[in-house]
């Protein structure tokens, strides 16, 4: 689980089933088994008005478990990225009723997030899960690219090379932390790299 | 103390009969400056002096919120209420010197929306009237539903019309028109909020319809028109200040603490705010909760009362104040 720290941090809850006309989750990995796991308290008949897009990942696991939950869609994809105009999409034609369900990694909750919240939907009405890899995507805030599956502290930029502080300032615009130099007084002074966010 | 009223001299500069009900009225400042600025579905609480009684009662505020030469509030005559309507009908005249609040606004737009939905029922029309204006002059997106019991008791529906064509749609219940509830809240794109302002019955419907219909709770805005009721005189001893009053017929609970000198917070006197909110030391007898800031629980502990609008029948009621 993530831990709290200051208050841009994001924390996640526990999937609920919400009143509403059409419900959507988005979850990758490890998320499908908080839908799975949410799927045990909802009412009858709650996923005949369901979508899940889902992003298997790697491990490849999990598409059988959704399935069996037998909503109205269910739809792969290989990445986010491969997702996104599906999403955008969906959420551009649907109307007020939609009740949003994310799951899984905190990259896939925060890019699902930010794509919802240019909808129009508030971050509040959504429901989130974390499960999985506590992997960060972090902005550099010097020169503004994104690294994605950031594990370590410090991080190095892949986009400018600086050694940056991964801090636990989010922006739920950008959908990132934000990475900080760490060493701008003397660049020679090159702190331990520790892998923490797996 | 009343908590951000910080009050205003101002001078009735107009009084206008808008149908059999409503009355107009408007509110210059005496020094001749500008009012402070306000949002749509602000109020500001309106100090009426009648005779020994001075009673304090909220009204929205319904002129363009760009213009703040003036102040002007829509008043819906209650012959079966407290009398603060009936002063306000029968007695204030233009030229007449007044004293009100400066505006707060608990019924404020969200404006990260991506269009308003607002349902208004009678008088409820008068914050409405501000936040279209307000959302007119930005280029906003909104449509307003508009119950009225007849033609001619849709207050400002023609003016509204006018205005906005085909933004506003209007039921009358004399016709048996009513609004498709269900269909309307489920073809709203996402991004809508929904502001509902009328009679407490309506408000329940639409609250609970979009609650079951899928709308989060943040997305729906409401306010309640909830003047005190009257009722049968009570007597209460306020503990703090070693007083015991007695809260007349016509007169709130809140407006007896204060005629005997003591003065709690308050802000907007119709039960929403929360400012008012008073813890009951002891009791003997039953409260009539009228408020929507306590939950259920609480009314149901007999531990706090909302002294602007709730009142007390029995043998003894003390209170923290």
């Amino acid at each position: 689980m993530a831990a709290k720290s200051i208050i841009s941090r994001p924390v996640y809850g526990t999937l609920s089933p919400q009143p509403g006309k059409h419900h959507l989750f988005i979850a990758d990995a490890e998320g499908a088994l908080a839908i799975s796991d949410m799927a045990g308290r909802a009412p009858a008949g709650f996923f005949d008005g369901a979508e899940i897009d889902f992003i298997p990942g790697p491990d490849g696991k999990h598409v059988a478990a959704l399935e069996a939950l037998k909503p109205a869609q269910f739809h792969q994809a290989p990445s986010f990225a491969s997702l996104l105009p599906r999403l955008k999409q969906t959420l551009a034609n649907a109307h007020m009723g939609l009740r949003l369900y994310l799951a899984g990694t905190e990259g896939l909750i925060g890019q699902a997030m930010q794509v919802a919240l240019e909808a129009g939907i508030d971050h509040t009405s959504i429901q989130t899960e974390h499960r999985g890899s506590l992997a960060r995507r972090m902005q550099c805030v010097h020169c503004k690219g994104i690294t994605e599956n950031v594990t370590t502290q410090p991080a190095t930029c892949a986009h400018c090379g600086l050694l940056l502080l991964v801090r636990d300032h989010y922006s739920r615009r950008i959908a990132a932390f934000q990475g900080v130099c760490i060493n701008a007084e003397d660049r020679s002074e090159i702190p331990p790299m520790e892998e923490i966010f797996r | 103390m009343s908590t951000g009223t910080t009050k205003l001299d101002v001078i009735v500069s107009d009084v206008v009969p808008v149908n059999e009900l409503v009355t107009r009225f408007h509110f210059r400042r005496r020094d001749g400056q500008l009012l402070p600025t306000f949002s749509g579905g602000a109020h500001v609480v309106v100090e009426m002096r009648d005779g020994e009684r001075t009673r304090l009662n909220p009204y929205s505020l319904m002129g363009s919120p760009l213009d703040t030469r003036e102040y002007t509030i829509s008043v819906r005559r209650d012959d079966v209420g407290r009398g603060g309507s009936l002063f306000m009908h029968r007695s204030v005249r233009p030229g007449l010197e007044m004293v009100i609040s400066y505006p707060v606004n608990l019924f404020s737009l969200d404006l990260r929306a991506r269009k308003h939905l607002m349902l208004a029922g009678g008088i409820g029309i008068t914050p409405f009237m501000a936040q279209t204006a307000q959302l007119a002059a930005e280029g906003g997106n909104f449509e307003l539903h508009y119950t009225c019991r007849t033609a001619s008791l849709g207050t400002y529906a023609d003016v509204l019309r006018e205005r906005y064509d085909r933004r506003i749609r209007l039921y009358h219940d004399d016709r048996d028109e009513r609004i498709e509830l269900d269909r309307l809240l489920s073809t709203q794109p996402l991004g809508t909020h929904l502001y509902v302002c009328g009679p407490s019955g309506m408000i329940g419907w639409v609250r609970d319809r979009a609650a079951a219909l899928g709308w989060p709770s943040e997305t729906v805005h409401f306010e309640h028109f909830a003047a005190p009721q009257p009722g049968l005189p009570f007597d209460v001893t306020l503990a703090v200040s070693g007083k015991t009053i007695r809260v007349d017929e016509q007169q709130s609970l809140l407006e007896a603490i204060e005629a005997a000198g003591v003065d709690p917070p308050y802000l907007c006197r119709g039960g929403v705010c929360g400012q008012c909110e008073t813890n009951v030391v002891s009791y003997d007898g039953k409260f009539i909760h009228n408020d929507h800031w306590l939950s259920e629980e609480d009314h149901r502990s007999g531990c706090k009362i909302m002294p602007c609008v709730s009142r007390f029948e029995g043998r003894s009621l003390v209170l923290e104040r």
